[in-house]
């Protein structure tokens, strides 16, 4: 009985760890984590792909652009929803990020727009997505597929 | 310290006693007197539109009387909000288990012109199964959206397609068709499943 709450914690850890993503390449300023996305109904519709972009550097980095192979024009979008309840997306252009602080990048807010699909994003894969900052560094990070309906990274 | 905070709550304060006063004075007596949002839905039985579901069934607000009812516009190209939200719905309907059994759910598309019946056969099947989904005409797409009191419009993308502006809020109607609440946009679950049971009938909330 006594040990249960150690084995517990230990369970925490490896979800924790099982959750970050981290770069698989690119600056060590920048940490890519909880990276996920959603199925897609064929390609002819937009995708969108969720993640904490966070900078652990000591000067703030700016974000300007995104690539990836599975879609022809990736972009960080922002939904909004006014008084009326109305929402809409637009392009968030360069997003700065300072010191120690990080970018989350949620469902309803900002997120990445995957527009011109290549082709169909299918549960289960992951793709490669890079992120390309001011200063000319870039981290790539591979971006599970998770269910058309999942809610977050756990799915 | 102290003061200093308190003067820079009082004067945010009185800064938005003023908005909301403005607000009002817009949405009453202003220019914003006519427009559709700030008012109530009207109850179900008094709206009029004919519309297709996802299998083929001809469908109205008639349809959605006599059972608690969830409607919720958007569309299947939407990448963000709509399968956000469909799948807060799906977590809605499976907290109130049994009760989710007793409720109409109709996802309402703003985009006939790509969801047809199919792509709104297709995409629903993805989320709860009570949910279904909604498309037709045009114009009676617009006459829906108008008793609802939702509101919608194309915004043209960068690549030459388009995307749609929507309400994104879920409209809850109890069983008679009178309009209960809002469920805002990415409301938490702790609000939205009481609210959602507020408009179920007495027998089912004391059967969940």
């Amino acid at each position: 009985m006594k040990k249960r709450p150690y084995v517990k914690g230990l369970a925490v850890i490896f979800v924790l760890a099982g959750l970050s993503a981290p770069a698989i390449s690119g600056s060590e300023d920048v940490n890519v984590e909880n990276a996920w996305s959603r199925a897609s109904i064929g390609a002819s519709r937009p995708g969108a792909a969720y993640m904490i972009v966070r900078n652990m550097g000591e000067d703030a980095v700016t974000l300007t652009g995104l690539t990836t192979p599975l879609a022809m024009m990736p972009e960080i979008h922002e939904t909004k929803t006014n008084a009326d309840g109305v929402s809409s997306m637009t392009p968030a252009g360069e997003i700065t990020i300072e010191a120690g602080e990080s970018l989350a990048l949620e469902p309803g807010g900002l997120h990445v727009m995957l527009m011109n699909l290549q082709n169909p994003m299918t549960e289960g894969e992951t793709f490669p997505l890079t992120l390309t900052f001011s200063d000319g560094d870039e981290v790539t990070v591979d971006v599970p597929i998770l269910d058309i309906a999942a809610r977050g990274p756990e799915g | 310290m102290q003061r200093r905070h308190l003067l820079r709550y009082g004067a945010a304060g009185a800064g938005a006693l003023g908005l909301m006063l403005g607000v009002g004075w817009w949405r009453v007596d202003g220019p914003g007197t006519s427009k559709p949002a700030g008012q109530r839905p009207l109850a179900l039985s008094a709206m009029d539109f004919r519309l297709t579901d996802h299998e083929g069934n001809e469908v109205g607000p008639d349809t959605l009387i006599g059972r608690p009812t969830m409607v919720f516009f958007g569309f299947t190209y939407c990448p963000d909000v709509c399968p956000t939200t469909l799948s807060d719905i799906s977590g809605w309907l499976d907290d109130l288990g049994d009760a989710a059994a007793q409720m109409n759910v109709a996802f309402i598309t703003v985009d006939p012109e790509r969801d047809t019946v199919e792509a709104m056969a297709e995409y629903v099947g993805y989320f709860h199964p009570a949910i279904r989904g909604w498309t037709g005409p045009e114009d009676q797409i617009a006459r829906a959206a108008e008793g609802f009191r939702a509101l919608y419009e194309r915004a043209p993308t960068k690549g030459g397609g388009y995307t749609m502006n929507h309400t994104a809020s879920v409209f809850l109607f109890d069983a008679e068709g009178e309009h209960v609440t809002m469920i805002d946009y990415h409301e938490p679950r702790e609000f939205a499943v009481p609210k959602i049971r507020r408009a179920l009938p007495e027998n089912v909330e004391g059967a969940t």
